[in-house]
């Protein structure tokens, strides 16, 4: 469709909605608005983002697709409850700004779950629209919507409220999406909240993992400045448990409550030979010094390294493997595999993701597993000898469980393996506080209701509770942290 | 927080120390722990140094580095009054500090920085301390009174410490505990001689690092034919079990491309001495 037709398009439908209505027969008839994107190939020599974003014409038509469900079925597909049917009339009446308002009475950072909530799973996953079509992909384009509205308010510079001062102080451990939420939402209520991040810039995964062409880092920038603008105050390189203790914090420091949100950050490597040689990089080793030390920028204007490869394996069939496969294809890779254990099907990535992937020239390994990484002489990789897999019956996570297919290697030649197999929880926290209940998997138990952990005052979310989840899970549960914090606070007065 | 340089001094001709303001990593570290500090919040790259020493009163750490390629150029660059733009820490373990006994401390090169604090501590709780202490050169040789104040003997070498050391191995009574900290290669040799005679040896291992915090695995090492990462289960280690052939080829994955990026900031630092010199 062309920038004029689709004028056109939104021309007639707005006339008929005027009309006499849109019936449900017309707006299944909407073609369901694609997203302007780069093309694959200029954009794989970039780092720039790789979706452009609706434009007005786009985000209304979208809208129109919208049935205005009386039960709005898909509020219940979203973790945070955004009351998605209500914003989505407002796009399409054109009335952005109370669209915004709608979306952060629930999400603070709409810009960003826009762009990476995993909306198929989600909101899109219970869309009367998608489910007509069976596809989800055709459901309306909540994400779109929601990140079309957050870009337009890119400009207004509103901060918001900040009740009087309470006297209270609040530390939040962890600048990701739960603690960034977390931190808001204590300072609303009129506390003193800083905010401590180990790295030297916050923001969290969005920053040292998410790459920009995904997630722009300015986005991420904005929503600190914003913090910032509120009075939360932001230390970086603070290590908690290492800098001072929570304990310390607590006892010492004069803070009255906590909020742990350090993320699930430790890489998990698969224990196959070879995993030590130059040229193994967990993704997150990859990601931080791509995304956080800019080393696509090597040799030019930033200072850590980074392998230049040629080819290069990705294990693995998350957003993790996603990202850093296109990464390396960004970093000039010549060839970039995907290797990946089950089928497609299986893949916890987003479909979008993938999508853009093989559209990049992703080749795709499915149903295939490194059984060890091959070296030269001087220690360097040269290639991973796979074995190939079937799936057999499911396991419990209601997977089926894939199983080698016995004298199936083969090897394939490359310079540079990314194990992208999955992160689990960093102990430093918990090992320097041992009244600190955690499960076997070391995530940090808590009151679901108020994310209370065991010790008293200390509050947890996102990737520490649940485990490594999503931004938009994170951000939920950073808000009822801080709601259950506000509540703690106001009860310890007395 | 600010990280201004208080105090710096040129040691040898390639190593410098300064005292840093850090006053909160100063109140919490412990002997063998390190900082990892950036010298600008984008671009930089993020470097392991070892905390020399710390004076509380001032809230300053002292870090002894060598230059060795372009950040620690950089860093030597410095003066006081500049700041350091990120310093965070103290990361990695302690040292175990524990009465071993006669111990035998094996410094090289740059490790004697991170040796003497540990030397140090141990003399402190009754330990007889035995120095090696050597460097390429004798020009090179850093921390040598240091050294001659806190060891009951001291042996000056410029070659890797093992032949000494083996003949400190061969006496009777043979040493308790052997700390070797240097160069992989020294340590490698170090660990050679004392697994001979069965005395337990402790290294500490200087593997390229970015977070510092168990986040990257950049850092991990073969430790027992398992991986270990260097940042929160070492620095120090067992060194009989570490795999130092693979840790030292690990540590010249980015050579020279490194070697490049230092040769292209002592041409650009040389001419802007030289666009100053005209001026
Ligand atoms: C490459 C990648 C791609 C992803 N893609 C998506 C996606 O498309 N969609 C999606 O929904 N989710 C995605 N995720 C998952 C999502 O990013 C996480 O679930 C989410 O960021 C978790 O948020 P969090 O609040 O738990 O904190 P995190 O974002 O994990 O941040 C924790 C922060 O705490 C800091 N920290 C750790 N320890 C300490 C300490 N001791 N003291 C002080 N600070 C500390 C860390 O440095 C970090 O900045 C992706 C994750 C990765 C790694
Ligand atoms: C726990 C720990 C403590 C350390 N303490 C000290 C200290 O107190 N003083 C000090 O001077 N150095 C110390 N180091 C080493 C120091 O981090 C490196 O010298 C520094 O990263 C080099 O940075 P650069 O940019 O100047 O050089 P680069 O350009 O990064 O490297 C220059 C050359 O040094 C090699 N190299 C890179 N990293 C290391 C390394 N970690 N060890 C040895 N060689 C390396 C490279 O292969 C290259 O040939 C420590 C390292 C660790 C892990
Ligand atoms: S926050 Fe995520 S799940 Fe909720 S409506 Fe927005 S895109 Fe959907
Ligand atoms: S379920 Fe889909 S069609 Fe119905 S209100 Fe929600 S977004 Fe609109
Ligand atoms: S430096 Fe990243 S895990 Fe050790």
């Amino acid at each position: 469709m062309t920038d004029s037709e689709r004028r056109q398009l939104l021309h007639d439908l707005l006339q008929k909605q005027e009309n006499g209505g849109l019936k449900p027969r017309d707006r299944y008839e909407i073609p369901p608005q694609d997203m302007p994107e780069q093309d694959p190939v200029v954009r794989a020599g970039n780092v720039n983002e790789v979706a452009t974003g609706y434009t007005e014409t786009h985000a209304r038509i979208e809208a129109l697709r919208c049935l205005g469900c009386k039960n709005a079925p898909c509020v219940n597909g979203c973790p945070v409850r955004i009351r998605i049917r209500d914003f989505v009339v407002e796009i399409a009446e054109g009335r952005y700004e109370q669209a915004l308002s709608i979306i952060k009475e629930n999400s603070l950072l709409p810009a960003v779950c826009g762009r990476v909530c995993p909306q198929e799973n989600q909101c899109q996953l219970t869309c009367t629209v998608g489910k007509r079509f069976k596809d989800p992909t055709r459901a309306v384009s909540i994400g779109r919507l929601e990140r079309f509205v957050a870009d337009r308010d890119g400009r207004s510079e509103s901060v918001p409220a900040v009740a009087a001062e309470t006297g209270k102080k609040v530390a939040i451990v962890g600048s990701g999406p739960g603690g960034i939420v977390a931190a808001a939402d204590t300072r609303r209520a009129g506390h003193e909240v800083t905010l401590f991040e180990a790295f030297h810039k916050p923001g969290g995964v969005m920053v040292y993992g998410i790459p920009e062409f995904r997630l722009p880092k300015a986005i991420v920038q904005n929503e600190i400045d914003t913090l910032a603008k509120m009075g939360v105050k932001i230390v970086c390189n603070f290590i908690v448990g290492k800098t001072r203790t929570v304990q310390q914090l607590l006892e010492e420091d004069g803070f009255d409550a906590a909020y742990i949100g350090v993320g699930a950050g430790l890489p998990n490597f698969m224990g196959i030979e070879g995993e030590s040689l130059v040229g193994v990089y967990s993704a997150n080793e990859y990601l931080t010094r791509a995304n956080l030390m800019k080393a696509y920028g090597y040799g030019s204007c930033a200072d850590t390294p980074i392998a230049r490869s040629k080819a290069v394996a990705v294990v693995g069939g998350g957003n993790v493997a996603m990202d850093a496969a296109r990464t390396a294809l960004r970093l000039g890779a010549e060839k970039v595999y995907l290797v990946y254990r089950r089928t497609e099907k299986e893949m916890p990535a987003r479909i979008e993701e993938v999508h853009h992937a093989k559209q990049e020239g992703i080749e795709f390994h499915i149903l295939q597993s490194p059984k060890r990484i091959l070296g030269d002489q001087n220690s360097q990789v040269t290639g991973v000898e796979c074995l190939k897999y079937e799936l057999g019956e499911p396991d419990d996570s209601g997977r089926r469980r894939p199983v080698a297919i016995e004298g199936s290697e083969f090897t394939i030649d490359l310079d540079t393996v990314i194990i992208a197999i999955g992160n689990k929880p960093n102990p430093l926290i918990s090992q320097t506080m041992p009244e600190l209940e955690i499960t076997k998997w070391g995530t940090i138990v808590v009151n679901e209701e108020t994310m209370a952990t065991s010790v008293p005052g200390v509050f947890a979310g996102g990737d520490i509770v649940s485990g490594a989840a999503t931004v938009i899970l994170a951000m939920g549960q950073g808000r009822i942290a801080a709601a259950g914090i506000n509540e703690y606070l106001a009860k310890k007065d007395k | 927080m600010s990280h201004r340089i208080v105090s710096k001094k040129q040691l040898s001709e390639d190593v410098f120390t300064a005292k840093v303001e850090a006053p909160l990593v100063a109140q919490a570290r412990r002997p063998g722990q390190f900082v990892i500090i950036s010298l600008n919040n984008e671009y930089a790259e993020r470097i392991p140094l070892t905390i020399a020493g710390v004076d509380l009163r001032e809230g300053t750490i002292s870090l002894i580095w060598q230059r060795v390629g372009k950040t620690t150029a950089e860093l030597s660059d410095l003066q006081p009054g500049d700041e350091i733009a990120n310093v965070a820490g103290p990361l990695g373990n302690p040292t175990e500090l524990e009465k071993f006994g006669t111990v035998v401390c094996v410094g090289g090169g740059i490790g004697l920085a991170p040796l003497l604090p540990i030397a140090e501590a141990l003399k402190a709780i009754g330990n007889r301390i035995i120095s090696i202490i050597g460097a390429r050169n004798k020009e090179l040789l850093i921390l040598e009174e240091e050294f001659a104040r806190t060891s009951d003997e001291l042996i000056i070498t410029t070659d890797d410490g093992s032949e000494p050391l083996a003949e400190l191995c061969q006496a009777e009574p043979k040493p308790d505990k052997v700390f070797a900290i240097g160069p992989a290669i020294m340590m490698k040799f170090c660990c050679d001689v004392t697994r001979q005679f069965d005395v337990p040896t402790e290294v500490s291992l200087n593997t390229i690092m970015i977070d510092g915090t168990g986040m990257c695995g950049g850092c991990r090492i073969e430790f027992d034919g398992k991986a270990k990462f260097v940042c929160v289960d070492g620095p120090e280690f067992d060194g009989h079990k570490v795999n130092f052939d693979l840790m030292m080829k690990r540590l010249s994955a980015y050579k020279s491309a490194e070697q490049k990026e230092h040769e292209r900031y002592k041409d650009h630092r040389c001419k802007v001495s030289e666009i100053k010199e005209k001026e």
